[in-house]
Formats: C-alpha cells, sequence, structure tokens
C-alpha cells in the first residue's frame, strides 16, 4: 500500500483537478481577459493621433481647407456650419474652423486633450499658409516609449484586476459553495486540521494565479508587442503578495457566510471601489489629492502600482517594497482573522 | 463504562429560535453493537448524531464516545470515529478514488483506498466522477470515505433515504460485512424494516424522546401479539360499532384506528382469525377488506404515539 500523502498536499491537488475539469472556470479565468485584451487593443489602436478638423462652409472656408490639408497630418472635412456643430458635439470631430471676415474662429472644448491639440496644428498650418516664418529651424526625433501606448498601460491593471477577482471569488465563493453543500461539515467530522484546509485552499489559487498572470502578460506580448519588462522574479514575487493579499480577503469574506448571494454581495461590495479607484483602466492619481490617502490604502492600487513598476518602468525590489510589504500584510492579517472567525456549518 | 462506545445522559438541544430539537435523551451504545435510532422527520434523531459526531454544541447533557468527551479529547475521537452525514455533496469533479484517497490523508492510520472502496463494491467505478454516480453509487462511496479512517464507531444518519430497494439491500450488506472485529455502528433511519434487519438495538425517538428502547425482537412483542388483523368496513358506522365491539374480546393485544381501517394485534392468527370472522358476522358487520401481516416496529411506533412511521407516505416527500 502507498503510505497516503499529507491531507495539505491531498486538498491541493483536489482544488486543482477540481478547478481544471471545470470548463466554464478556465473560460472566466483564460478566455475573458484575452478576449478584453483583443477588444481593449482594437479599441485603443497604436497609432499616432491625427485631428479631425471641420471647415464650415462660410466664404473663405477654400482657402482655410487647403492650408489644413497641406501639412497631411489632419483629416479636413467641409460641412455646413450646424452640421459641423453637431459633429463636434458628438465628438466625431476636434475641432471646427468658422471663417470670420478675414479671419477665422476656432470652436472647440479645452477640456479635450485631442481639441487642444487640433487647434494648435491648425493654427499653425493655417498661420504658415499665409506666410507666418518660422524664426528658427526644428526637426523632430521619434522614438517609441515602451508602455506608452494605452495597451501597454492597461496590460499590468488587467493583471491586477485578474489577481482580485481571482482571490476573491476563486477563495470566497468555493468556500462557501462547500458549505452550502455540507462539504465543510463532513470535513469538520475528520481529524483534518482547519490551517492545512485553508492554507491549502489559498495554496491552490495561488498556484493558479502565477499561469494566469503570466498567460495574459503573453498574449498582451505575442498580439500587441506589449513589454513583459522587468526581472520574471521580481513580476512572481509581486504577483504572490498580491495573490496572498486578494486570497486573504477572500477567505476573510467567507469565513462565516451561509449563503452564495451573501458571499457574492460581499465580494462585488469589496471589488466595487477597487475597480473605479485603483487604476485599472485609468490612473488613479487623476483622483484629486484629497481622496488619494484612501485610493492609495486600497490594495489594488498597491498591487496595481508594482506591477507598472516592474512591467513597464523595470523597477526593482526596493522600489516596491511598500507595496509588497502592505499586501502581504493585508492578507497576513485577513488570513489569521479568517482562522480565528472560520466556522464550518 | 468502558465497555460502552457511547453514553449520553440527559442530552438536551434547543436551537437558537427556540426549537427544542432533543429533550432530555439517554443513551447507552454497547460496543460491538449495531445501535438504531428510529422515529419519523423531525424527531430529532439528526440533532442528536451530529452532537455524538461533535459538529453540534449540546445545550446540555452527558456525552461520552469511546470513553471520551469532545470538550477535551475532540482530535482524537475524530481519528477514531467515521461519519456518513444525512446529506454531503461530495466534489463531483473528482474521482471516486481520488475522493477516497484525500479522505484517508485525514487520518494518522486507515485502510487502503482501494480497500474501502473493495467494502462497499464500487471497485469498477475507481476512475468515475462522482457527478456521474446514481443514487446508490454515492451513498456508498459516502459510506466508504466513513470507513476509510477504519474507524472503531461508525456514524451513518439515514444512510438509505431515497435509495431503490436493490441499492438499500446492497448497502445494508456493506453494512453487516464492516460490523466484524467488534466495531460499532450508531444508525438513523426512519424506514423500520431497516431498524428491525440491522439493528441489535434500537431507540424510538419522538419529538426529542426516547419513547422505547430494546432489541427488534422484544418491541415488537411488547405490543402484545406478533399478528395484525386489519379489517376495513363500508362505512364508518360499521367500523365505529367494530371497534366497539373488539374492546370486549380478550384475543385482542391492542387496538389502532385510522379512517375506517381497525388493527387488531393478536397472539395467534389461527386461534383468533376464525372467532373474530364468526362474531363480526354475529353483529351484522360486512366486510369491505380483511388483511393480516407481521406485527413490526410500525405497530410499536402507532401504539406508542397513535400516529404512523411515515407520515410523509400521506405527505409527498419533497
Ligand atoms: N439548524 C436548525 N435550526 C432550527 N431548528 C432546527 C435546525 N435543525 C433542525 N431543526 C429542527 O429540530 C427538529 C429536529 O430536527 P432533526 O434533528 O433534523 O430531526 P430528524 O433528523 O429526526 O428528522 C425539527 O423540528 C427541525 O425542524
Ligand atoms: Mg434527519
Amino acid at each position: 500500500m502507498k503510505s497516503p500523502r499529507s491531507p495539505i498536499f491531498e486538498l491541493i491537488l483536489s482544488r486543482l483537478r477540481e478547478f481544471w475539469r471545470e470548463p466554464e472556470a478556465l473560460f472566466w479565468v483564460y478566455g475573458f481577459p484575452i478576449l478584453l485584451i483583443v477588444a481593449l487593443g482594437l479599441a485603443f489602436p497604436d497609432e499616432a493621433p491625427r485631428p479631425a478638423v471641420d471647415v464650415a462652409s462660410l466664404p473663405g472656408h477654400e482657402t482655410a481647407a487647403a492650408a489644413l490639408r497641406s501639412g497631411g497630418d489632419i483629416d479636413v472635412v467641409v460641412n455646413s456650419l450646424e452640421v459641423a456643430r453637431a459633429r463636434h458635439r458628438s465628438e466625431r470631430t476636434d475641432l471646427v474652423v468658422i471663417p470670420e471676415g478675414e479671419g477665422y474662429v476656432y470652436l472647440y472644448d479645452p477640456s479635450r486633450p485631442e481639441d487642444h491639440l487640433a487647434k494648435v496644428m491648425a493654427d499653425s498650418a493655417i498661420q504658415r499658409a499665409k506666410g507666418r516664418p518660422d524664426p528658427v529651424m526644428t526637426r523632430g526625433e521619434t522614438v517609441k516609449l515602451p508602455g506608452s501606448r494605452y495597451i501597454d498601460w492597461l496590460l499590468p491593471g488587467l493583471v491586477g484586476m485578474n489577481i482580485m477577482g481571482g482571490g476573491l471569488w476563486g477563495v470566497g465563493f468555493v468556500l462557501v459553495d462547500m458549505r452550502v453543500r455540507k462539504l465543510l461539515k463532513r470535513f469538520r467530522a475528520t481529524p483534518m486540521r482547519r490551517s492545512d484546509f485553508l492554507l491549502a485552499i489559498l495554496g491552490s489559487r495561488v498556484a493558479f494565479m502565477i499561469p494566469e498572470v503570466f498567460t495574459i502578460l503573453l498574449i498582451g506580448k505575442l498580439l500587441f508587442g506589449a513589454p513583459l519588462g522587468g526581472a520574471p522574479l521580481l513580476l512572481a514575487l509581486v504577483i504572490l503578495a498580491g495573490s496572498i493579499c486578494f486570497c486573504g480577503l477572500g477567505l476573510l469574506l467567507a469565513c462565516r457566510t451561509e449563503r452564495l448571494e451573501t458571499a457574492s454581495g460581499l465580494t462585488n461590495l469589496a471589488m466595487m471601489p477597487m475597480w473605479i479607484l485603483s487604476g485599472i483602466f485609468f490612473s488613479a492619481e487623476r483622483f484629486p489629492d484629497a481622496i488619494q490617502p484612501f485610493v492609495r490604502a486600497l490594495p489594488l492600487t498597491q498591487l496595481n502600482f508594482a506591477l507598472r513598476g516592474v512591467i513597464l518602468e523595470g523597477q526593482g525590489l526596493s522600489d516596491i517594497a511598500f507595496p509588497l510589504v502592505m499586501l502581504v500584510g493585508v492578507g497576513g492579517i485577513a488570513f489569521a482573522l479568517a482562522l480565528r472567525w472560520f466556522r464550518w456549518t | 463504562m468502558d465497555d460502552a462506545a457511547i453514553v449520553c445522559r440527559g442530552l438536551r438541544k434547543t436551537y437558537p429560535q427556540g426549537v427544542e430539537a432533543v429533550r432530555g435523551l439517554d443513551l447507552a451504545v454497547p460496543r460491538g453493537s449495531c445501535f438504531g435510532l428510529l422515529g419519523p422527520n423531525g424527531a430529532g434523531k439528526t440533532t442528536t448524531v451530529e452532537i455524538l459526531e461533535g459538529l453540534l454544541e449540546k445545550t446540555s447533557g452527558e456525552v461520552e464516545v469511546l470513553g471520551r468527551r469532545w470538550e477535551d479529547s475532540a482530535r482524537e475521537i475524530r481519528e477514531r470515529i467515521g461519519v456518513s452525514l444525512q446529506e454531503t455533496r461530495l466534489a463531483e469533479k473528482l474521482q471516486v478514488l481520488e475522493t477516497l484517497r484525500l479522505f484517508r490523508s485525514f487520518y494518522r492510520s486507515g485502510l487502503d483506498p482501494a480497500e474501502a472502496m473493495e467494502l462497499v463494491g464500487l471497485s469498477e467505478k475507481a476512475k468515475e466522477r462522482v457527478g456521474r454516480l446514481s443514487g446508490g453509487q454515492r451513498q456508498r462511496l459516502a459510506v466508504a470515505t466513513a470507513m476509510v479512517g477504519n474507524p472503531e464507531l461508525l456514524f451513518l444518519d439515514e444512510p438509505t433515504t431515497g435509495l431503490d430497494p436493490q441499492a438499500r439491500r446492497q448497502l445494508w450488506d456493506v453494512l453487516r460485512a464492516f460490523r466484524t472485529e467488534g466495531r460499532t455502528i450508531v444508525l438513523t433511519t426512519h424506514y423500520m424494516d431497516e431498524a428491525e434487519r440491522l439493528c441489535d438495538e434500537i431507540a424510538i425517538v419522538d419529538r426529542g424522546q426516547r419513547i422505547a428502547l430494546g432489541t427488534p425482537k422484544s418491541l415488537i412483542g411488547s405490543v402484545g401479539g406478533d399478528h395484525v388483523i386489519e379489517v376495513d368496513f363500508p362505512s364508518a358506522d360499521m367500523s365505529d360499532r367494530a371497534e366497539a365491539l373488539a374492546k370486549g374480546w380478550p384475543q385482542v393485544q391492542s387496538a389502532h384506528r385510522s379512517g375506517t381501517t381497525l388493527e387488531w394485534n393478536v397472539r395467534s392468527l389461527t386461534e383468533t382469525l376464525p372467532d373474530v370472522l364468526r362474531r363480526l358476522e354475529e353483529a351484522g358487520l360486512t366486510l369491505a377488506e380483511l388483511r393480516t401481516r407481521q406485527a413490526s416496529l410500525e405497530d410499536v411506533f402507532v401504539k406508542l404515539t397513535g400516529r404512523h412511521l411515515r407520515e410523509e407516505s400521506a405527505i409527498p416527500h419533497l
């Protein structure tokens, strides 16, 4: 007879098997992020921005249109003033040039960067066509900054989001489901230790997380040439710290929850502020200073800082020490509390 | 009391909402026996065994399992008992053998998982996923997970509820085979035939209390008469008259009525039946139906409570 393996090993193995044999779970973990990356990559293509300018068809518009077209950097259309205004309202054009006597009026929204760019480029083209001299010779030298594209910036955010979802759902929901099925009660009737069980749930989730995250990054690299930057080991460390944090929190949310509905309510409640504030789709630094302390106190904010630091900027261990310590600390505290409050039934 | 697997005195359980599920229960289960808790749904059987299994806090009373108390020897007791709950949904994506390996890993010593599979007759299903097993096979797997730690004491809560007759018989065979080497089984059931066939001793429980205790034979004997005559009349009026008439007959040990049907317990059919029929005819009572059967634990329950054990035969079971 083969001697039995340790309970923690058997428990982890069981979770891994259950996971691999669940096609729906595989879709949500691998398929969904990949679809999201592809969709976002298509929606935000990697192109130099081209301003779109409408010229209102009033006397003098031909000169303006010709001047704008001469540089070749601007998309120019001539429309009636009403049509042009309507197109600007619906953001189909960035600027409307309205001839007025010998000059022009620029219609634009200064809060939109695109409008600003269009206005500056259009003005420069029009002035130059009228003979404005350039007092100094300048030339542009273009370079491609890694991580400067939106998709590059977005990928680490998606990784962070995946770690958060995987931890909170993957641990919390699984645990509550086991409780509903009375499987936890059945385990309780054996000499298996509570800490073995909780560590196994946590361990199996962390074990899933690392290949999951590298899959997302690899897809990003293959499809969009996104940077994989930084040291893989350091990246693995960040992923590990993030997983510990969110698995711990998932455990805590589920430690007494008796119904699946309650579990999903609690999980969504916990995720909501991080979805909005933690810089998945846009930078967390955009929020006003007044709420920055709160934004920075959210674990996902710190995880995203660390991920972007390593992936985009090639930061080292000392640069991301604070986020790492915070993530592991939050996870550790959550685990300790869960261990204390945990109920089998 | 080292010869007792379980001792339980004055056990009470009141749920937080105020339901008094167990109201002062005394039990003593000798080692090496198969002990049955028989009672209708809601009698408090599950509550009782879950307290004995250390899964539920008692409100008051004393419980000793294998000579130990849950308060100070929980882990040791868990090493030595096996439990099959009334309802557990084991992981459906795991295979039979994988499930048993998992449960085996929790115990310091125990059976080889393959051996446990053999015991419950699931060897051919080793690689089958739990989700694809039939109800009877799942139940046998649940029992195997309880046996894989090689327990001295095995708890089974309603092990055959919802199974077809063949699956029930298969499980009974498994339990009989397990009961060698002085191992103890405690099972709950609301099937009187299960209790009658498997158990050495039975406690009949109703509304959280023990209302009878003994071997199946002694319990059935206590009704007074091994046989039951069931008579049915075309009208309630005739049933009334027959019921009154039978009160004066010394051959009838005990009587029970439900609707127009009367049940009389008698010692000997051959001596009593002709006499009973003659008396009914003399009184001008015509029979709509006549049946006779062996007395069973059901009759014991009816005699003690005036109700039938399996009320759900009238109310569809969910
Ligand atoms: N968790 C609970 N909370 C409140 N009442 C309960 C709970 N579990 C069982 N009961 C009640 O306790 C009584 C006994 O239930 P139970 O022990 O399950 O009986 P049995 O197993 O004999 O069918 C029933 O009235 C039942 O409704
Ligand atoms: Mg029950």
